[in-house]
């Protein structure tokens, strides 16, 4: 019965999703899953799926444009992104030519995407009006996490194999500043003041904050939940507010999300997920936070306020990454 | 025009390239079997191998990012012995007429202990297994990137204890290294509670007269066993053996599954793209030992970049310190053991084209770090340091 009302409802949503399509800030939830080669989408209040797209091989990040009528799918083993109508709930467009894309930032004008290639050890920069790549940049081994400044002008790049974060000029395309962080890291969280630059150091467990006017690292958040060991420990996802108040950050073999205030750095919550949760996405008015969780192949929703879990959706094998059109 | 300017500029440049230097050795042996391919009989590939020298290559390029950073020039001198017992002169030859301080020897523990004379240098054994290397032959300034004997077996007895399958068949071939295998794996047997329930020594060939020692049936009769260890340097025994037991049990050790440092089937951690680039160096897939090497390489870079420098003494204390964790693509942090230098590390199970899963595993707990679950623990060490402290 429970399972019969549940395709009846996506098969609603389904049509409701048709007759609308020309209405933005649906709410849909676009996760991208790693194993399936596919973007599935949710209703954003029911959490139903509306839809599955397919998509290159696996892919990975996923991001929308400041308009958000275009959502683009970083697809690493197909080397090229994948731009999906978010309209149409199709694939519409391809910008091939990208070695093994895994994470990347899109400019603050929207031309720009900044695209780490992790097989090659580069940092690709796209024009999306010529849909061609403009400047590679030679970084270290195994790029993951990339972050354009406000202004546009600096790009973060984190090697995880050379355990550094790079500072890039992107009107020269040229590394101002090597920053030495813990073992592998990962991704990267800004606040909307732009002062701090946060990055995860995957295998060390630690999450360093970065001084963006200085290069300097001012500040190791550790973690502890209770009943786990340092290994277990493995930083990858974080998000921060807007106003840089609260950080969110994903523990991968620990299956917690830890909350940290991001002005003493403290902990103040560990929120039980799926398994190995990695990506962390917030919604607009910062409500509710998603989180992918790569081994149990759904994502959990939480209630931020309360810090509860609200709900725990399936999705596609190995999700990746989580985008909200709200 | 522009070009001379160009060429002048390159001239200004080159001797004030960098601020500091390291060389970093590499000691192997010509006459070492495990760098041809493993070739069956009618010239059959069966496995592709080589020197482990690409993964120390390899780090060194994976990690050209740090020396560029740090304004440090870091490179490799390498050198061939013609057997194991010249490896030692080529070490100390490094260490004198190179400068290097950090040196790869991928040779017998014979050949390892020999080269610990060499003064105020640190060794990395990228290839040799042997337990008693971590026991009573340890030296101090020999660190272990490749994981000891005991840590492979106890990481295969880990696996079929925690399944329940704990009644254990084993054979074992005629060489030494077999008979060496076969008592690691007695002592893991016993550590984790599986159970021997015989050991049958094997031969390779078709005499009927001995062919309660050849025949694969007869050696895997009763009594009932859950499943068959099979120690067999040569693998020309082993990989028949599969499908061919007496009883449909599974089969380890040799063949079947088997306990790895490294397979390329690792999709995890970041180990997809680790073996993706090292197929692109050497032109083959990534071994065991080559991935000692990189790891070796990476542990040094690591400590040269955390320490700032390229001082010997410097680095080497932090490699040698709590606060040393490098990453190798296997998920966690891995640290040296400080009562025998050896790397802690998971292993992996693999299969031709799988890792089934890596121990240690959840069922065997440890009080304060459970990779020490796999291989020689403090407590049971019999290593007391001689040697030189770098």
């Amino acid at each position: 019965m429970n399972r019969f009302v549940r395709i009846m409802l996506a098969a609603a949503s389904l049509t409701v999703g048709g007759g609308e399509a020309t209405a933005k800030d649906t709410g849909r939830i676009f996760v991208s899953n790693e194993k399936s080669n596919t973007v599935t989408v949710l209703d954003g209040k029911t959490y139903a799926p509306v839809a599955t797209i397919r998509t290159g091989k696996r892919p990975r990040d996923l991001k929308l444009n400041p308009e958000r009528t275009r959502l683009y799918v970083a697809c690493g083993d197909d080397n090229r992104i994948d731009v999906i109508d978010v309209e149409k709930l199709a694939v519409v467009d391809r910008i091939g030519g990208i070695d093994e894309p895994e994470v990347f930032d899109i400019g603050p004008d929207g031309r720009q995407l900044f695209v780490s290639n992790e097989d090659e050890g580069r940092l690709s920069i796209v024009d999306l009006a010529t849909r061609k790549v403009v400047k590679s940049i030679k970084v270290g081994q195994e790029p993951e996490g990339v972050l354009v400044s406000l202004d546009g002008a600096t790009v973060y790049v984190a090697s995880e194999a050379a355990s550094l974060v790079h500072v890039i000029d992107v009107a020269s395309g040229t590394i101002k500043a090597d920053i030495p962080v813990g073992s592998r890291p990962r991704r990267f969280a800004q606040a909307s003041d732009g002062k701090e630059v946060w990055v995860s150091a995957e295998v060390e467990g630690i999450v360093y904050v970065i001084d963006a006017a200085s290069n300097k690292v001012t500040k190791r958040i550790e973690f502890q939940p209770r009943g786990f060991r340092r290994d277990d420990i493995r930083p990858v996802g974080l998000k921060l507010t807007r106003d840089g108040a609260t950080a969110y950050i994903t523990l991968g073999a620990a299956n917690r999300v830890a909350v940290v205030d991001g002005k003493t750095k403290e902990v103040r919550d560990y929120i039980l997920v799926g398994s190995r949760p990695w990506d962390v996405t917030l919604s607009r008015d910062e409500t509710r936070l998603f989180v992918a969780n790569g081994t149990s192949d759904d994502i959990t929703v939480i209630d931020v306020k309360a810090g509860k879990v609200i709900r725990s959706a399936p999705v596609g094998r190995s999700p990746h990454s989580v985008a909200i059109d709200d | 025009m522009t070009r001379f300017l160009a060429a002048l500029l390159v001239l200004a440049l080159s001797p004030a390239m960098a601020a500091e230097r390291m060389t970093i050795g590499y000691v192997d042996r010509a006459d070492d079997p495990r760098h041809e391919n493993r070739i069956g009989f009618g010239g059959i590939l069966l496995e592709q191998r080589g020197r482990a020298i690409d993964g120390a290559k390899l780090a060194l390029e994976d990690l050209a990012a740090v020396g560029r950073s740090l304004d440090i020039e870091i490179d490799l001198a390498e050198a061939r012995a013609e057997n194991a017992d010249a490896v030692a002169g080529e070490v100390e030859k490094l260490r004198r007429e190179r400068g290097a301080r950090f040196i790869l020897i991928d040779a017998p523990a014979k050949a390892l202990i020999a080269s610990a004379r060499t003064r105020d240098a640190m060794l990395f054994n990228v290839a040799a297994d042997a337990d008693a290397l971590r026991g009573a032959d340890c030296q101090a300034q020999i660190m272990h990137a490749i994981p000891s004997l005991a840590m492979r077996t106890d990481a295969l007895t880990q696996f079929v204890v925690a399944r329940k399958w704990r009644d254990i068949l084993v054979l074992e071939g005629p060489e030494a290294r077999d008979a060496d295998a076969a008592r690691a794996l007695e002592r893991s047997a016993k550590r984790f509670g599986a159970r021997i329930v015989a050991k049958r020594p094997f031969v390779l060939g078709s005499d009927p007269r001995e062919r309660d020692q050849n025949n694969l049936a007869l050696l895997t009769g009763r009594p009932a066993y859950d499943v068959v260890f099979i120690a067999d340097e040569s693998r020309e025994v082993a990989r028949f053996l599969p499908y061919q037991t007496l009883s449909p049990r599974p089969v380890i050790g040799s063949a079947g599954l088997t306990a790895e440092t490294w397979h390329w089937a690792w999709d995890r951690d970041g180990g997809a793209n680790l073996s993706r680039r090292f197929r692109r160096l050497a032109q083959r897939p990534m071994l065991g030992e080559d991935w000692a090497a990189w790891l070796g390489v990476k542990s040094i870079v690591e400590a040269v970049l955390r320490v700032r420098t390229a001082d010997f003494a410097k680095v080497a204390a932090h490699l040698k310190s709590a606060d040393f964790r490098v990453d190798g693509s296997k998920g966690q942090a891995l640290t040296f053991r400080p009562w025998d230098n050896q790397l802690r590390q998971p292993v992996q199970l693999t299969t031709s084209d799988a890792v089934i899963a890596q121990a240690p595993f959840a069922q065997f707990l440890h009080q304060t770090e459970n990779l020490d679950t796999l291989g020689t623990d403090r407590p049971e060490s019999t290593c007391r340091m001689g040697g030189t402290q770098p």
